[in-house]
């Protein structure tokens, strides 16, 4: 039987001076896919706020975003071209029900591939009944050098104490 | 902790650029359920097909959005596999499908999808397979379009304990 290859590379849980971002630096390439998953609300006003995914320090006009979004009373589907981030979705901000976090899941296969980078993402946040997001997104980084870095972004101030990130690596050999 | 290997990859192949189906067979029935991951460039229809059943007994719903609009469809009795994606640019797509259960001679089989293309697409299936057999083999089928010689598939096998 081959070996099991679902590896976590790293972790970092928020301290409670809150962060604006948590960045993966030095992902090693020794895996094919890159998995992260993530628990997390923002302390920035509103009832939600975005979720933000940049590459190798890349913040400029080089990603692109397909969602759909489910509200839990109607569905959207918007396309962001040359954006600045990849956008994975909603996070409960200050204005949602305490101690709600939003969940969310990133996959990027072959990561360290010469070719440009494709992402799927999905995120659900939660408002205890009167608000909720789903989104599906796919995503597009036109970066052609292998990932070596991850970083999220939290979009209307800081991530909150408790907000987890964890980075996996996955070997298809 | 638990005793059984999880994650574990079954097989893995790259594309010719001169095919439209990738079959995973011989599948070893140790595990719980069975993850496909693919990273590939194509335009058209991926379906899942079991054990080579080209019949109608293939179910399946989805949400989808396109970059201008979201909606939901289903179609039954769906012939040769169950329609879990869609490669609808030159992008690089990501389509994921997760398979239950499936060497259980019992129950029929059951799978979730989600098909990611930047170029135009964010998609979730769910897929009923009207069949109780084990299953032994999985084509990955694109009718009509061939996957890119970039394209990547692996089989990965989830054991539960």
């Amino acid at each position: 039987m081959a070996n099991p290859t679902m590896t976590l590379i790293a972790s970092n849980t928020v301290g409670s001076g809150g962060a604006s971002s948590v960045t993966f630096s030095s992902i090693p390439s020794t895996f094919t896919d890159l998995l992260v998953k993530i628990s997390t609300r923002a302390a920035g006003s509103g009832t939600a706020t975005n979720q933000q995914l940049n590459f190798n320090g890349d913040f400029g006009g080089n990603y692109t975003s397909v969602f759909a979004e489910g509200t839990g009373s109607s569905a959207v589907s918007y396309k962001n071209t040359g954006y600045s981030f990849h956008f994975i979705g909603n996070i409960p901000a200050a204005g949602a029900t305490s101690s709600t976090f939003g969940n969310c899941e990133i996959y990027i296969p072959n990561y360290t591939s010469s070719n440009q980078k494709s992402i799927s993402s999905d995120s659900v946040t939660e408002n205890n009944g009167s608000a909720a997001n789903q989104d599906l997104s796919a995503g597009l980084w036109t970066g052609t050098s292998a990932i070596t870095s991850l970083t999220l972004t939290c979009g209307s101030g800081n991530y909150v104490q408790y907000s987890s990130f964890y980075l996996y690596g996955i070997k298809n050999s | 902790m638990a005793a059984g290997a999880t994650y574990v990859p079954i097989a893995t192949y790259t594309a010719s650029g001169s095919t439209t189906t990738i079959t995973f067979s011989s599948i070893p029935q140790t595990y719980t359920d069975l993850r496909i991951i693919s990273n590939l460039v194509f335009s058209g229809q991926i379906y899942l097909q079991f054990n080579g059943d080209t019949g109608g007994n293939y179910s399946i719903t989805y949400v989808q959005g396109t970059g201008s609009s979201a909606s939901s469809g289903r179609t039954t009795n769906q012939t040769n596999g169950m329609q879990m994606g869609y490669g609808v640019s030159s992008n690089l797509t990501v389509f994921t499908a997760d398979i239950f259960n499936y060497a259980n001679t019992t129950t029929y089989k059951t799978a979730l999808s989600r098909d990611s293309d930047a170029g135009g697409l964010a998609q979730a299936s769910v897929g009923l397979w009207r069949n109780t057999s084990n299953i032994t083999s999985i084509a990955v089928y694109s009718p009509g379009a061939n996957y890119s010689s970039t394209s990547t598939f692996t089989l990965y096998g989830i054991a539960s304990a």
